[in-house]
């Protein structure tokens, strides 16, 4: 069976488990005792397991499966959660994600044993139940003991005897002590047996009479592939007597030999080369669902093998994709065949069925239905483009705890507004950014405990991540109540780098040295740490959520803290814009950043430092003259008045002057190429509803 | 049977586009070439380099298109009825579009009809050879080379 099929869907799910573990792990660290949080862990482990053994990722499974086992032990009840094991566990969850990250870059699990931790997790284990070693029953913990040990038997495709996994052999005690047996039925086919897996097949019946079949050598499918020699083993469980079952089995026709030998774990009796197949066992839910799991893992293993060829050629196996709410296209659907009604509505008009005059009628209905529609599909493609920021987010709490380890400095981030969403192609990129804040704030933010005390704040430090949405820009807010930026040290490291000048420092205000903390290799940190400081920070953050179309700002109270908030354009690809016209030329300004439309008398422009301003209700705005910053060819004729566009960047402000305003329009943004040069100003060019194209004005670069 | 001689010349046989900039003939490999169209309204791009006029709009694509005559530093474009767009697509993800003053014809000529005046890889002449035809010679245009930017040392 090829699985390769399942491998986004495995993705996919395997990162949502994680992200749970992850999640539930640190609810655990801070409520030992949770018992629903222990359930969910449980069975975020128990699902990931089965389906890295489905795919034939072995070594994740493996590693999943002792994690599991630890769980287990911590919901029963035999086990205490420590630092240690937490730690411990979190390091699991990391060794985890590396595996499905090679998944997705090379569809393989790559060869990191994780032989140390899988060490680790087997001495916590038995640190955790040896502390309670006299109330915890014997028997069944036995064979989770002997776990790690085991496991590493099934790795090395062990040859000649019937190898049983452990929770086969879970499996095989449970039944015992149910007063079952387990038998080993060697079968023997006549070499003149024509059609083998057929025979295997009849004797696969009359076994299933007896009991149950949990496991063959080799496996089902090699079985019903034929690919064995004239002999094979099945392990059944029953409580039927041994020489009924041998009869019953000599009965199918074509078989020479039947041997029926009791199970014991001890024993080794030599038969075919071994693989696993289990039938699930009721009796034992921990190892129920992982056994049909199992019973692909050997064909999955050999699909990634083919497939190495060809790994080296191709990168990123796997394609990016969106989980859509049903509902959501189920919308789409309704709209889509919406407007095959509408474009019936028109092609009918242009029969002879109407005079003229109601043809014109029509035609304007129809076309207003049909804009009707196209804009509630634009909405609804959206929306389906749209993912909730928590994905990104969610990994912080996690990220934060560690850095709080390794800083040795006790913060707790608290967050609100995940549900708000984001475009997927924004929600991809913004993760990094955002990151590197939140590092900045743990690390230079954020004073260290001591520090706290004495200045009589809470010891923990708090760091907030906000999300919301706010006209057509979603904000995101990430805020500490750390020792905020010295803009002193700013101005003394700026002018030692060298980056400004003394004279220069003296005209800059507060803001402006925020702003050179923007600048590339700029840190105040004294010391570089592994965690930040080297200076690289936050000019990438800017310059990547500049490239979103986005923009970043940077307030801070000494003593009280810092907040960086961060504004990002809703949707990339569709935006309403005003167009406008300069000379001859169309031009399209993203509704977004436009504050406000003036129409100004001439005598109000004022000359400051030669630049044009106006003073605009009380405040001083520059004025950009289009035409001249655009180069627009023509002369241009005296007016009574200045038509303005008040566009807004952050707190800034610029009125830019244009000749005349079209309207409001729906624009879809397009690349303008790669040969061309293009400026700041332009970010982009639209087709319009004649086919002419007009350039869209970044107005973020002309402020 | 004719076919298949030609088949097997076929690998020092190449097609080229002969368009003509100041009349004078330009051959452009046609594996470059994506499309030829009229000449048709451009938008002028801001703060672009001097020799891109602007970007046209290509069935919803938009397009740079660059003129020939002012990057090989020539008079400008005088727009006639003859005028072509020949669009190249050098990338898979990335057109452009060459304004020139008239596609003549397509040309089969073989290697041995062409004198090497440069290297191909030699990114500094727009001419990597002259092609010798029935009607005359014929400068054979270095695409890579056009679509450089040397300029931008010094704008």
């Amino acid at each position: 069976m090829d699985v390769s099929q399942y491998l986004e869907v495995f993705i996919e799910e395997a990162k949502e488990h994680l992200q749970a573990l992850n999640e539930h792990l640190l609810i655990l660290e801070k409520e030992p005792e949770n018992e629903n949080t222990i359930n969910e862990i449980f069975r975020a482990a128990h699902s990931l397991k089965g389906m890295a053994g489905t795919m034939g990722y072995k070594r994740m499974q493996r590693l999943t499966h002792d994690m599991e086992n630890v769980f287990q032990e911590i919901r029963s009840g035999k086990m205490k959660v420590r630092p240690e094991l937490t730690d411990c566990l979190f390091e699991g969850l990391d060794a985890l994600q590396e595996y499905v990250d090679n998944i997705i870059n090379t569809q393989d699990e790559g060869t990191n044993d994780n032989q140390s931790l899988i060490d680790a997790l087997a001495r916590e284990l038995d640190i955790g139940l040896n502390g309670e070693a006299a109330v915890s029953e014997k028997a069944p913990v036995e064979p989770q003991k002997e776990a790690a040990p085991d496991t590493d038997t099934h790795q090395e495709k062990a040859v000649n005897a019937v190898n049983y996994a452990e929770y086969e052999k879970t499996a095989i005690s449970a039944a015992i002590a149910s007063g079952m047996s387990a038998y080993e039925v060697y079968v023997d086919l006549q070499e003149s047996c024509l059609l083998k897996a057929a025979r295997a097949y009849l004797v696969f019946k009359a076994v299933e009479e007896f009991g149950e079949i949990i496991k063959s050598v080799p496996d089902a499918q090699m079985i019903e592939d034929e690919k064995f020699d004239f002999s094979f083993v099945v392990v059944v469980l029953t409580n039927a007597d041994p020489d009924a079952l041998r009869k019953r089995v000599l009965n199918v026709s074509e078989v020479k030999e039947v041997t029926v030998k009791k199970v014991e774990f001890a024993e080794t009796t030599p038969a075919a080369d071994t693989e696993k197949e289990t039938k699930p066992d009721e009796a034992v839910a921990n190892t129920s669902e992982s056994a049909p799991a199992q019973s692909t893992a050997k064909p999955a293993q050999q699909a990634p093998a083919k497939a190495a060829g060809q790994q080296t050629a191709k990168k990123a196996v796997v394609n990016r994709s969106v989980r859509v709410d049903i509902e959501k296209l189920d919308d789409l659907m309704n709209l889509v065949s919406e407007l095959i009604i509408a474009k019936n509505g028109l092609a009918s008009i242009s029969g002879d069925d109407f005079a003229k005059k109601e043809k014109r009628t029509i035609y304007n209905e129809q076309i207003e239905y049909l804009e009707r529609i196209t804009s509630n599909i634009h909405q609804s493609v959206m929306k389906v483009r749209m993912v909730p920021i928590e994905s990104v987010v969610n990994r912080f709490p996690r990220m934060i705890r560690d850095l709080s380890k390794k800083l040795d400095k006790p913060m707790e981030l608290v967050m609100s507004g995940e549900e708000t969403e984001l475009d997927r192609t924004v929600i991809d990129e913004i993760g990094d950014p955002l990151m590197h804040i939140l590092r900045n704030s743990a690390d230079h933010g954020l004073e260290s405990a001591e520090k706290r005390r004495a200045l009589g704040k809470p010891e923990t430090g708090l760091i907030t991540l906000n999300a919301f949405q706010e006209g057509n820009s979603v904000i995101i807010e990430c805020s500490d109540d750390g020792g905020g930026i010295d803009t002193e040290k700013v101005r003394r490291k700026a002018i030692e780098k060298g980056t400004i000048t003394e004279e220069q420092a003296e005209t800059m205000t507060e803001k402006d040295f925020i702003d050179l903390l923007f600048k590339p290799s700029f840190s105040t940190a004294e010391q570089v740490s592994d965690v930040s400081g080297r200076g690289v920070g936050l000019d990438v953050v800017k310059s990547k959520i500049e490239s979103l179309s986005g923009t970043v700002e940077c307030k801070t109270v000494l003593g009280q803290g810092t907040t960086f908030t961060i504004r990002l354009p809703l949707t990339l690809a569709i935006i309403q814009s005003l167009m406008v016209t300069i000379g001859e030329e169309k031009y399209a300004i993203p509704l977004g950043s436009i504050d406000t439309i003036e129409d100004i008398p001439v005598e109000e422009v004022k000359r400051v430092e030669k630049k044009e301003v106006i003073n605009l209700r009380g405040s001083v705005i520059p004025l950009i003259r289009m035409a001249e910053v655009l180069d627009v060819p023509g002369e241009r004729p005296e007016k009574n008045t200045v038509t303005m566009v008040v566009v807004a960047k952050g707190d800034k402000k610029a009125g830019l002057v244009v000749d005349d305003l079209i309207g409001q329009l729906e624009i879809v943004i397009k690349s303008i190429g790669k040969y061309i040069n293009n400026s700041k100003m332009i970010s982009g060019a639209t087709v319009l509803g004649d086919g002419e194209v007009a350039l869209i004005l970044d107005a973020n670069a002309l402020v | 049977m004719a076919d298949t001689a030609d088949f097997t010349n076929n690998a020092e046989l190449k097609q080229y586009i002969g368009v003509m900039i100041n009349n004078e003939q330009y051959g452009i490999d046609i594996g470059f070439v994506d499309n030829i169209v009229r000449m048709q309204r451009i938008t002028r791009v801001p703060k672009s380099q001097p020799y891109f006029p602007g970007v046209i709009n290509l069935r919803g694509e938009i397009i740079p298109v660059m003129s020939l005559r002012r990057k090989f530093g020539l008079e400008d474009d005088v727009i006639t009825n003859k005028t072509r767009i020949l669009i190249l697509k050098p990338e898979p993800q990335a057109s452009i579009g060459f304004l020139v003053d008239e596609v003549k014809e397509v040309l089969t000529l073989s290697d041995s009809d062409i004198d090497h005046v440069s290297n191909p890889d030699d990114k500094t002449s727009y001419v990597t050879g002259v092609g010798k035809h029935v009607k005359g010679l014929i400068s054979i245009m270095n695409v890579p080379a056009v679509l450089t930017e040397k300029e931008a040392v010094n704008p």
